[in-house]
C-alpha cells in the first residue's frame, strides 16, 4: 500500500520470489498429490472469474457528471428554478448514490490525488482525476453547482432539510473550521499511505450500499436526523472537498444571485437560506465598527506568523501520536513496548509478522521512516491550521460594505431556495 | 445575470485570485496527468502472500464478503482425504457437516472415479473465511485459495481488507487483469522469471 511498506517488503518479496521460483520448478513435476489421470472422461471445470465493471462505463460516469453539472448550471443561471435544481439532484442521488454506490466521488478523490502526488508509485486513473478536477473548475466559473445538484451526499441531506434552525453566527463560523482540520488530516493520512479517512468515515455510503457496520449506520442515521434541523451538517461542518470548493467558489466568475435584477432590499429573502449564508446589507452601525476594529485587524495580522509557528510546533509534537495510525508503526510500537505479545497466539498481526521472516530491525526502520514523514507532514498540517485560524480571525474584523442581500459566495451551495423568495420580476404577485 | 455595476477594485482582486486558483488547479492537474493512466484499478489478493488469517471474511464492507474461495482445479490432487474439506480430526470421511472444515458447508464433494473426488466451492455459501485454504495449503496442494470476486466487489476507493491484511496480500491490479488465480498465475510468473 505504501512505499515504506513496499520497502519493508522488499526482502520479503525477494524471499517470496526465491521460494516461488523454487516452487515453480517443482510444483508441476512434484505436487504433494499429483494431479490424477482420469479414465472416466472427466472434464475439469474452470474457476469462474467474473469481469469487473467495464472501463467505458467508468468514462461514461465522467460524462454523466459533466451533463449533471451543465444541467444544474442551466437551472441556476438561465431558468432560475429551484425545482429544476432539485430534480437534477434527485437524479444525481439515484445515479451517483444508489446506482454507483457512492464510489468514486470527488470528495474521496482528494485522497487519491494526495497519494498520487506524494507516492508516485500509485498511478492515478484518469477517471478519478476527472472527478476531482471538473467540479472545481466548474465552481471557478459558476460557484458550487456541484454541491447544488451533483453531490449524492449533499442531495441526500438536502432532501431531508425539514425545519432548519438558525445557528448563532459564531457557532456557524467556528464549526466551519472543522473541514479544514479534516481535509488536512485526510491529506496527511493519504500522503503517508496510512489510510483513506474520508472513505472510511463516509456516513452515507452505507445507505447507498445498503450494507455497513453498525457504528457507521448509527453515524449515518444521526447525521440525517440532525440534518432535519441543522441543514446539511456534513456539507457545512465536515466535508473536506467543500473547503476546496469554498476557495474556488469565493472567486467564481459568475454566481447565483438571489434577485434576477436589482435588489430592492425588501428583506423577504433574509431568512430563506437554511444554511445561514445570506449576508445582509451593511448598516451604518457596522461600518462604524469597522473603524474601531482597525487595531484588532493589525493585531491579528501580526499574530499570523505566530499562529503558523505555534501550529507547526504543536503539529511536529503530535507526530508520534499521529503516526501510530499507520499499521507498521503501530505494530513496531506494540512489539517494543509489550514484547510479551509475541506469545499471544490470538494477535494475528504479531503472529503473521513473526512467521513472515521479516526481522525486527527491518520493521523498526520502516516505522522510523514513516514517523519521519509524519513529522514533516504534521508540522505542515499544524502550520496550515494556524494560517487558517489567522485568516479566520482577520475575517471577523473585515467588513466590506454591501448594499444588497447576497449569498456568501464561498459558503453558498447554489441550492436556489432563496431565489423563490425574491419578489423582483414576479410583478403579478406583488400587485 | 451580471449586474451592471462599475468594475471596481474588488472585481479586480477577484479576477486575480481566480487566475491564480486556475493556475494552481492547472498545475496540480498537469502534475497528476503526468502520473496517470487511462486504465482503472481493482483490488485483488495475491494468493502467494495470503496467510489465511481469516480477516477477509470480517473486514470487507459487504456481508458476506466479496472475497470467495476459488478452486484452481489444475493444481488439485482430487484426494479422498481432502485437507481443505475435512476437519483434521474428522470421525468419518463422509459429507456430514460435523466432519467439514467449512463453517457454511460451501464445498461440494463429488465422487469422480476411484479414488478421486472433485471439490467445488459454492460461492453463494462461501464467506471467504479461508479455513479451507489453510487446510488445503497445510495438508494438500494449495489449490484452494481466496480471490476478490469482481461481480460482488464494490471496488472501494481503498479496500477495507487491504488496510488490515497482516500479510499485505491485497493490492491494486489493472482492471484488465483483475485476477491472480493460482493456476494461471504460476504460468505468467514462471515466464516472467525465466
Ligand atoms: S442558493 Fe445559497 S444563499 Fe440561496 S438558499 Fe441556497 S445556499 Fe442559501
Ligand atoms: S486478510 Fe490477507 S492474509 Fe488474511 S485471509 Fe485475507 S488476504 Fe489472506
Ligand atoms: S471454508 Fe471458508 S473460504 Fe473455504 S469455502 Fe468455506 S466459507 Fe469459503
Ligand atoms: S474492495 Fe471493498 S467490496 Fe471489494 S473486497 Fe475490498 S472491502 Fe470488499
Amino acid at each position: 500500500m505504501s512505499t515504506i511498506k513496499n520497502r519493508l517488503n522488499l526482502w520479503g518479496n525477494l524471499i517470496l520470489v526465491l521460494c516461488l521460483t523454487a516452487w515453480n520448478a517443482t510444483s508441476f513435476a512434484q505436487q504433494r498429490f499429483p494431479k490424477p489421470d482420469f479414465e472416466s472422461g472427466y472434464v475439469q471445470p474452470h474457476p469462474t472469474t467474473p469481469e469487473p465493471r467495464a472501463l467505458w462505463l467508468e468514462y461514461s460516469d465522467v460524462l454523466v457528471l459533466i451533463i449533471v453539472l451543465a444541467l444544474a448550471a442551466w437551472f441556476v443561471f438561465k431558468r432560475r428554478s429551484r425545482r429544476g435544481i432539485l430534480w437534477v439532484s434527485v437524479f444525481a442521488l439515484a445515479y451517483f448514490g444508489f446506482y454507483r454506490e457512492g464510489c468514486i466521488c470527488p470528495i474521496g478523490s482528494v485522497q487519491n490525488v494526495a497519494l498520487s502526488l506524494f507516492q508516485p508509485e500509485y498511478v492515478i486513473s484518469l477517471t478519478v482525476l476527472a472527478f476531482f478536477i471538473i467540479p472545481l473548475i466548474v465552481s471557478l466559473f459558476f460557484g458550487r453547482i456541484f454541491c447544488a445538484a451533483a453531490c449524492p451526499l449533499g442531495a441526500v441531506q438536502d432532501l431531508l432539510v425539514y425545519n432548519p434552525i438558525t445557528l448563532a453566527p459564531w457557532v456557524n463560523k467556528s464549526l466551519g473550521l472543522i473541514p479544514y482540520l479534516y481535509l488536512g488530516l485526510a491529506v496527511l493520512f493519504a500522503a503517508t499511505g496510512t489510510d483513506f479517512l474520508i472513505c472510511r468515515y463516509d456516513p452515507f455510503v452505507g445507505f447507498f450500499r445498503m450494507d455497513a457496520s453498525f457504528l457507521m449506520i448509527v453515524l449515518g442515521v444521526s447525521f440525517l436526523l440532525i440534518g432535519l434541523f441543522i441543514a446539511r451538517p456534513y456539507c457545512r461542518f465536515l466535508c473536506p472537498y467543500g473547503v476546496l470548493l469554498n476557495w474556488t467558489s469565493r472567486f467564481s466568475k459568475w454566481h447565483l444571485t438571489i434577485t434576477p435584477a436589482e435588489c430592492i432590499d425588501c428583506k423577504l429573502c433574509e431568512n430563506s437560506c437554511p444554511f445561514d449564508v445570506i449576508e445582509q446589507p451593511t448598516t451604518s452601525q457596522s461600518i462604524r465598527k469597522t473603524k474601531a476594529d482597525t487595531r484588532r485587524f493589525v493585531t491579528y495580522a501580526l499574530m499570523i506568523p505566530l499562529l503558523v509557528g505555534t501550529g507547526a510546533y504543536l503539529g511536529g509534537k503530535s507526530h508520534v501520536f499521529m503516526s501510530g495510525a499507520h499499521p507498521d508503526v503501530e505494530l513496531a510500537e506494540l512489539l517494543i513496548t509489550q514484547p510479551e505479545v509475541e506469545n499471544d497466539p490470538d494477535n494475528i498481526d504479531v503472529q503473521t509478522f513473526l512467521a513472515s521472516g521479516k526481522t525486527m530491525p527491518e520493521l523498526v526502520e520502516a516505522a522510523v521512516n514513516i514517523r519521519r514523514e509524519f513529522y514533516t507532514g504534521s508540522a505542515i498540517l499544524g502550520g496550515f491550521l494556524g494560517l487558517v485560524l489567522g485568516f479566520f480571525l482577520i475575517n471577523q474584523v473585515i467588513f466590506s460594505t454591501r448594499e444588497i442581500y447576497e449569498p456568501n459566495k464561498g459558503n453558498c451551495f447554489s441550492c436556489g431556495r432563496c431565489m423563490d423568495y425574491c419578489p423582483v420580476g414576479k410583478e403579478p404577485f406583488l400587485t | 445575470m451580471e449586474r451592471t455595476k462599475p468594475y471596481n477594485r474588488r472585481d479586480f482582486l477577484d479576477g486575480g485570485m481566480r487566475m491564480s486558483l486556475a493556475l494552481g488547479l492547472g498545475g496540480v492537474g498537469g502534475l497528476l496527468l503526468s502520473n496517470s493512466t487511462g486504465e482503472d484499478w481493482v483490488w485483488q489478493i495475491d494468493p502467494f502472500k495470503c496467510t489465511q488469517c481469516g480477516r477477509c471474511a470480517d473486514e470487507c464492507v459487504l456481508t458476506p464478503s466479496a472475497v470467495k474461495c476459488v478452486h484452481a482445479f489444475d493444481l488439485c490432487g482430487y484426494c479422498d482425504l481432502c485437507g481443505g474439506f475435512f476437519l483434521p480430526d474428522a470421525n468419518d470421511l463422509n459429507t456430514g457437516a460435523e466432519n467439514q472444515l467449512c463453517p457454511t458447508s460451501a464445498i461440494e464433494r463429488k465422487y469422480i472415479e476411484e479414488p478421486y473426488f472433485e471439490y467445488v466451492v459454492n460461492e453463494e455459501l462461501c464467506i471467504g473465511c479461508s479455513k479451507c485454504v489453510k487446510g488445503c495449503s497445510s495438508f494438500g496442494n494449495g489449490s484452494l485459495h481466496l480471490q476478490i470476486k469482481h461481480d460482488l466487489c464494490k471496488n472501494c476507493n481503498v479496500c477495507a481488507i487491504a488496510r488490515l491484511c497482516p500479510s499485505d496480500a491485497i493490492a491494486r491490479l489493472p482492471a484488465s487483469e483483475p485476477y491472480l488465480v493460482k493456476g494461471d498465475f504460476i504460468e505468467s510468473e514462471s515466464t516472467r522469471s525465466e
